[in-house]
């Protein structure tokens, strides 16, 4: 399945879907070391989001969370793209200094994508590509 | 967004890679904004200075980009004092680090004065209708609202961006549109100093990113308009500001304002502050949130004049104002108080090992407890001074 898209931060890459409804603060919520999602009020705690298509509505918090994002890549355990509803710039500031493909303006459905899914995002094109079809449940 | 054929080069990467991932973040904040173009900035001061805030990551970052900066370009307050940190108990490494930091925004050209109030270093900075991309909330509010120029609230990086591409998107506060008051607030008392940060700390509450026009009953100079907009920036988001009768009017007319609340505020709200957030038993008093004037530094040293403290007392300021006035530094150490430069209580982990902080600073009172993890009590700057006497 293809799904349109708008680019944010330019590249392509992919990886197992990792999917939240929650917001993520790139400062406060990941532990930029290891990845792993540290805030436990957070849907995804105790998740790692390393090497995932991580999909989320968007980013919050401190505008640090962009150096987070920076320093993840430079750990080797950022997400290897990123999928939002509506990017703010803390997270298209982060994607863009660090180099992850980042791409907005899907669908609200996409919020239902099932962990694990195979997902390419060609942020040059526009594209997101979904292994298989498994939205919903 | 309508990129310039010029323009269009640096996003293709003709200019370099840096050049390229700068125009980049402005395409990108512009398009979420839904900014039409660029426009060029006269200058910019930069966040992300502090190493305690943008740690490894943000150092690493900044020494990997490769650049120069096209515009005059300023920093904001560092982690520490950049010749005094052994007094204020910074450690080697932490030293090590900031200097690093310092040391890779020189490299790009930048010019290292670390400081929350450009405006007080230079006039050459901003004017009336300059677009700028400055960082320091309470900085672009003073810009905003005070010299009547037009910045947003830039982060680190898009503010780095916009310094070494030149432009910034045309997008809120750059617009007149984005300009015009939504709270009107009439203060039925007699303010002054420390008051405005209680007034700013109540408001920037209320309205949070709201554009607040004030009517208030006394006249406030510039450093009490400082004070003011820095709590409301810290409380709230407040970037802009008005004061009937005092600083620059509203671009439209009032008929085109969109008022969603008037808010009345007497003495005994501002009161309620300073009996809420006491600065009793502090063990540091700190002052100079944001940094301290010249005439500041004098009320300061008048206040002090033939006495010794008895408790930790910090001033700070920035460089370029200290040295101009090296006469009031020496009285105002003379009392064992230190005037401490580059740096601040809310962005140095110096202050980190304190209980509790006495502060006159609305702004500094919001950020501190989160901030640094210790306690905030709010007291004028005469009751400061005289707490840090061993006077209450």
């Amino acid at each position: 399945m293809e799904i349109k898209c708008h680019k944010v931060a330019s590249g392509k890459a992919g990886g197992p879907a990792l999917v939240t409804k929650d917001p993520i603060s790139f400062l406060g919520n990941v532990n930029p070391e290891t990845g792993v999602i540290v805030d436990p009020a957070h849907e995804l705690f105790g998740r790692c989001i390393a090497g995932s298509v991580l999909i989320f509505p968007g980013g919050k918090g401190s505008t640090v969370g962009s150096y987070v994002i920076y320093q993840l890549k430079k750990r080797g355990v950022a997400p290897a793209a990123m999928i939002n509803l509506h990017s703010e710039p803390i997270v298209a500031v982060g994607a863009i200094i660090s180099g992850i493909p980042l791409v907005d303006r899907v669908p609200d459905d996409l919020l239902n994508l099932t962990d694990g899914t195979f997902v390419e995002v060609d942020a040059n094109s526009g594209q997101i590509r979904i292994s298989q079809s498994s939205t919903g449940t | 967004m309508y990129l310039s054929r010029e323009e269009e080069a640096v996003a293709r990467g003709e200019r370099g890679e840096t050049l390229r991932r700068m125009m980049e973040i402005l395409v990108a904040l512009g398009d979420i904004y839904g900014a039409e173009k660029l426009v060029p900035v006269r200058s910019v001061q930069i966040a992300g200075v502090s190493f305690k805030n943008i740690g490894d990551a943000g150092l690493e970052w900044i020494s990997d980009l490769d650049g120069q900066v096209v515009v005059p370009s300023i920093l904001n307050p560092a982690g520490m004092d950049l010749c005094r940190w052994r007094e204020m108990g910074i450690s080697e490494d932490f030293a090590a680090r900031q200097q690093a930091t310092i040391e890779a925004y020189r490299r790009l050209g930048v010019t290292i004065d670390c400081t929350c109030t450009p405006y007080q270093l230079y006039d050459s900075l901003a004017s009336r209708g300059d677009h700028l991309a400055w960082s320091e909330s309470s900085a672009v509010s003073y810009a905003n609202s005070v010299i009547g120029a037009r910045s947003n609230r830039e982060g680190g990086p898009s503010a780095l961006a916009a310094a070494l591409v030149g432009k910034t998107p045309l997008y809120g506060y750059h617009l007149d549109g984005n300009r015009k008051p939504t709270h009107q607030v009439s203060v039925d008392a007699n303010l002054s100093g420390s008051d405005y940060g209680a007034l700013g700390f109540i408001v920037g509450r209320i309205v949070k990113d709201g554009v607040p026009l004030f009517r208030l009953r006394s006249h406030p100079s510039n450093d009490e308009l400082k004070t003011l907009g820095a709590a409301m920036a810290a409380s709230g988001s407040v970037a802009l500001y008005y004061v009937d009768g005092v600083t620059p009017a509203p671009p439209v007319s009032p008929a085109a304002w969109e008022i969603a609340e008037k808010i009345s505020l007497e003495k005994s709200d501002i009161d309620e502050v300073y009996e809420k957030y006491p600065g009793k038993d502090a063990d540091i008093v700190a002052l100079g949130c944001p940094h301290c004037s010249r005439e500041e530094l004098e009320k300061i040293a008048g206040l002090l004049a033939g006495q010794k403290v008895q408790k930790e007392l910090w001033v700070c300021t920035a460089r370029k104002i200290a040295d101009s006035c090296p006469d009031l530094v020496a009285r105002i150490e003379e009392s064992g108080a230190r005037v401490f430069c580059d740096t601040c209580m809310v962005v140095s982990p110096a202050s980190e090992r304190y209980r509790k902080m006495m502060v006159n600073s609305g702004k500094a009172l919001s950020y501190i407890p989160g901030l640094c993890g210790v306690r905030a009590g709010l007291g004028s700057l005469e009751e400061c001074i005289n707490a840090a006497l061993g006077r209450n």
